[in-house]
């Protein structure tokens, strides 16, 4: 299976070898379909799972951290400055110098990457439940506690499924940045779909590589993207009944 | 649980409340002491400031009270988790406040469900309520978006009534609905409390919809004062003090006129006579209310001051102006001013004559109080002198 | 290593020349990407508002464009231009594009109609009409679009140090050169420049703002609320941090 946190990283070779002798690999050509055949399920496969296995990991954490300081913060206003502020803070460290400088300390491994991508994973999902719950208006929440639902009812049967679209606009956002940033990790822990490119720059720029990698990395992106946007119309029946019902 | 949904309505007491924000120098409501029979609406009225929100939601713990007590059918609130007390208590506000996510029939057995009734026992009351604020069955499934803001709060009074508390709360209910909706929302409103008596506490800053839905009403001044608290005649009639007089309206003489109706009172007689038949003297002399009826007893004209022995239909004046016997005194009056003030034809629900109505009669009607339908159910006006 | 927190000061002090050089080379790179893309994106979108047509494309490209991975944009064209600044660029216009695009879009589609209808009932003309009252009403909105570029721009052509660009991303990714502490003292610069241009912008967003509109919802440097373009980059953040940290 796929490398454990905090374990040593696992990947396979992408160096293109020049045993194979593909005219198209020899000259270089922007894209050698065979060379990509070749590759696909011994390299491109693998990397895109691990691509998607660390971007996963990085939004559940993120977004579990988050629901528990944005629904901490709706109960208790003056939570949301500090942790603002804070994971603002996390969000302006250019993600290269984030992922460099951590190296040192926690080593070449997953759990670099992830404590890095958390972090940015924060800001945005913080705000965005925070502001999916303060979205929810005072009457429909004064009616629910006052018909008789406890807070906790309240906030499990009323202010969280209304605040449902705008968290999942936040997660989505969130995955789409964070599988860019995994793209960046790779320049200093090898992995992922990013690891193809730049080892493919590093050695000898290899044009397939990049077209590979890239275009695969793209329609990851896009294709979570498309789903979130889906979720988010798919959970909310009411919103589609007032467009149209 | 100290405070039961139960079906039968409950009597509602105001004991010394006292309710202070910090911050505040002078306290919102300060030894707040009045009584609601069971079954009766009590209007909280007052200028904005006055504390009758405040003490609304101090009865379902929205808010909870400095000192005092309040007591449910003798029971203290404070013996109940909110929750749980809440869930007794009928809960209708201005904004409706339904779930947007939910639809019509969910959203009005949220409180079953939470009691923990099943799902059969919830969609026949949901059938059974959507009939009783007469809206069509297939509401059920739609969305509070797809509403209009009068059915609206036709749910939220459907989702206040769903468990079957013995107390409702309403606050401004009606305050967002346009004017016309208003009127057919409280007329409907007043229906149903025919068919439920429920003991309703109902906040308004409108005296003319507490006059209108009240059988009680306890006019507040800024800073929680019970100026007055009595049934709506005997307010517009004897206003405790200034500040009332002012609050009721220059008009509370119109206002109470339009309080009685015309089969509220003994009407003057009409003399009935068919074709053919003849006035004498004293009739035509006396009153001068003569009336021309046809064989079913319907009014066909006016015989007013004729003495005649063969009353013929063209005799007659043709009758321009009647009244009903449902109308109201401020109605009537209203026609008479139309007239010089002359005596006017009441015709009853068949459409047969009832009577007549003079100024004299209307003059009378403003003179006597309306008496309390219910013996002296303990008009507490208890104010413990503030020191 | 907390040290080198401190050393990147003293990185920034000795080797400034050096550190001074990346950043205008940082510069000119944003500034030619925004350049292209504000000219690219501003009348394409000024026009389409202006017309009030193909709002979803117009919309959603920006919802496309902030899910583009930023290492693969700059990777799928290195076949056809090499390593070097001109495969940057283009990658960068592409990622600045699509939210410049869309702010022009909604600033002038957004443009209160009953303003527009007066202007023509006036007797102006369908350009004058563009020119003298949508733009000067919907230029705030742009501004704040570009600003929102701009910033991303300048953090995402960190990178371009990997891909031959240069910037200060040539000392940001090379830390077997520069040192832990030339990493973080360059990365320091690049904080202090995005923050420094978000600045300028909003200075310069005020300056713009026609004086009847500031204050106002259509005045800078005011956010897009409407529901409907929760696609545009930045909702969720705070206007000061509307980066992806690349």
């Amino acid at each position: 299976m796929i490398g454990q946190v905090g374990g040593a990283l696992a990947g396979g070779p992408v160096i293109p070898t020049f045993g194979t002798t593909s005219k198209c690999v020899l000259q270089n050509r922007t894209f050698c379909w065979d060379w990509f055949k070749d590759r696909w399920s011994s390299t491109f496969v693998p990397a895109l799972l691990q691509h998607i296995q660390l971007s996963v990991i990085a939004v559940v954490i993120g977004f579990a951290i988050a629901f528990v300081l944005a629904v901490a913060a709706h109960r208790a206003r003056w939570v949301i400055a500090p942790v603002t502020f804070f994971t603002s803070l996390l969000y302006t460290v250019p993600s290269l110098a984030a992922f460099e400088i951590l190296v040192p300390i926690t080593g070449i491994n997953y759990f670099t990457v992830e404590i890095a991508l958390v972090s940015y994973t924060l800001l945005i999902l913080f705000t965005n439940t925070l502001a999916g719950l303060s979205g929810v208006s005072p009457e429909v929440l004064d009616a629910a506690t006052g018909i008789g639902l406890t807070r906790t009812q309240a906030l499990l049967r009323v202010e969280l499924p209304l605040a449902l679209p705008t968290i999942i606009a936040g997660i989505r956002v969130a995955v789409v940045t964070i599988i860019s940033l995994t793209t960046v990790a790779a320049y200093v822990v090898p992995a992922g779909l990013g690891k193809i490119i730049f080892d493919a720059i590093g050695n000898s720029v290899f044009n397939t590589a990049f077209i590979g990698a890239g275009v695969l990395c793209i329609l990851l992106a896009l294709v979570a993207d498309a789903l979130f946007a889906g979720l988010q119309r798919v959970l909310t029946p009411w919103a589609a009944a007032r467009r149209g019902g | 649980m100290p405070v039961a949904a139960t079906g039968t309505a409950a009597p509602l007491e105001f004991r010394d409340v006292t309710k202070s924000f910090p911050g505040m120098e002078t306290p919102a409501l300060d030894h707040l002491s009045f009584e609601v029979p069971a079954g009766e609406v009590c209007v909280l009225v007052g200028p904005s400031g006055c504390g009758k929100t405040t003490a609304m939601r101090l009865v379902n713990r929205m808010i909870d009270m400095t000192s005092g007590d309040i007591l449910i059918d003798g029971k203290s609130i404070k013996g109940s988790q909110p929750a749980d007390l809440r869930r007794a208590i009928g809960y209708v506000i201005q904004h409706v406040g339904l779930f947007p996510h939910k639809n019509i029939l969910d959203n009005i057995t949220v409180v079953p469900k939470l009691l923990g009734w099943d799902r059969k026992r919830c969609a026949e009351r949901a059938e059974e309520l959507l009939e009783l604020i007469s809206l069509p069955q297939e509401m059920g499934s739609r969305y509070p978006s797809q509403l209009s803001g009068g059915q609206r709060q036709r749910v939220g009074v459907a989702r206040a009534l769903a468990a079957d508390p013995p107390l409702m709360l309403m606050d401004e209910p009606f305050g967002a609905i346009d004017p016309i909706n208003r009127d057919r929302l409280q007329n409907e409103f007043l229906r149903l409390q025919q068919a439920i008596k429920k003991t309703v506490v109902f906040v308004t800053h409108d005296i003319d919809e507490a006059i209108k839905m009240g059988d009680r009403i306890a006019i507040l001044r800024e800073g929680g004062d019970l100026v007055q608290f009595d049934t709506p005649d005997r307010i517009l009639a004897e206003p405790a003090d200034d500040f009332v007089a002012r609050f009721v309206g220059a008009d509370r003489g119109l206002k109470r006129l339009a309080l009685t109706k015309l089969d509220e009172i003994d009407l003057e007689n009409a003399t009935v006579v068919r074709e053919g038949e003849s006035v004498g003297l004293e009739a035509a002399n006396g009153t001068g209310n003569v009336v021309l009826v046809d064989n079913d007893g319907r009014p066909v004209g006016d015989l007013r001051g004729h003495q005649m022995s063969a009353v013929r239909a063209a005799d007659a004046r043709p009758l321009e102006r009647t009244l009903r016997s449902t109308d109201s005194l401020r109605d009537a009056l209203s026609m008479m001013m139309t007239d010089s003030l002359r005596p006017l034809l009441v015709l009853d629900a068949e459409g047969r004559v009832a009577g007549y109505v003079s100024i004299d009669l209307i003059n009378d009607a403003l003179r006597r109080v309306r008496g309390d339908n219910h013996s002296d159910s303990g008009i507490n006006l208890e104010k413990t002198a503030a020191t | 290593m907390s040290n080198d927190f401190v050393k990147g000061f003293t990185f920034i002090s000795d080797r400034s020349d050096l550190v001074l050089n990346r950043l205008g080379s940082h510069l000119v790179l944003s500034a030619e990407s925004v350049l292209i893309a504000v000219v690219i994106g501003v009348p394409l979108g000024v026009f389409l508002g202006h017309i009030h047509r193909f709002s979803f494309l117009a919309i959603n490209v920006s919802n496309i464009g902030r899910a583009l991975p930023s290492v693969a944009v700059l990777a799928i064209f290195l076949p056809v231009f090499g390593i070097g600044d001109t495969d940057v660029i283009i990658a960068l216009v592409i990622l600045a594009a699509p939210p410049i695009l869309t702010n022009a879009y909604v600033a002038v589609d957004q443009v209160d109609p009953d303003t527009v209808d007066a202007a023509k009932g006036i007797g102006l003309r369908p350009l004058q009409v563009l020119l003298k009252v949508e733009m000067p009403l919907a230029l705030p909105l742009i501004f704040a679009g570009i600003r929102t570029s701009a910033v991303f721009v300048v953090a995402t052509a960190t990178l371009a140090g990997i891909f031959g660009g240069g910037g200060l991303g040539d000392i940001i990714s090379n830390r077997e050169s520069f040192g832990l502490d030339g990493v973080i003292g360059a990365s320091y610069v690049l904080i202090a420049l995005a923050f420094a241009s978000q600045l300028l912008f909003i200075s310069f967003e005020k300056l713009i703002t026609p004086r009847g509109l500031r204050g106002t919802r259509q005045g800078a440097p005011g956010r897009l609320r409407r529901q409907g373009a929760a696609a545009l980059p930045g909702r969720g953040v705070p206007a000061a941090l509307e980066t992806q940290p690349e």
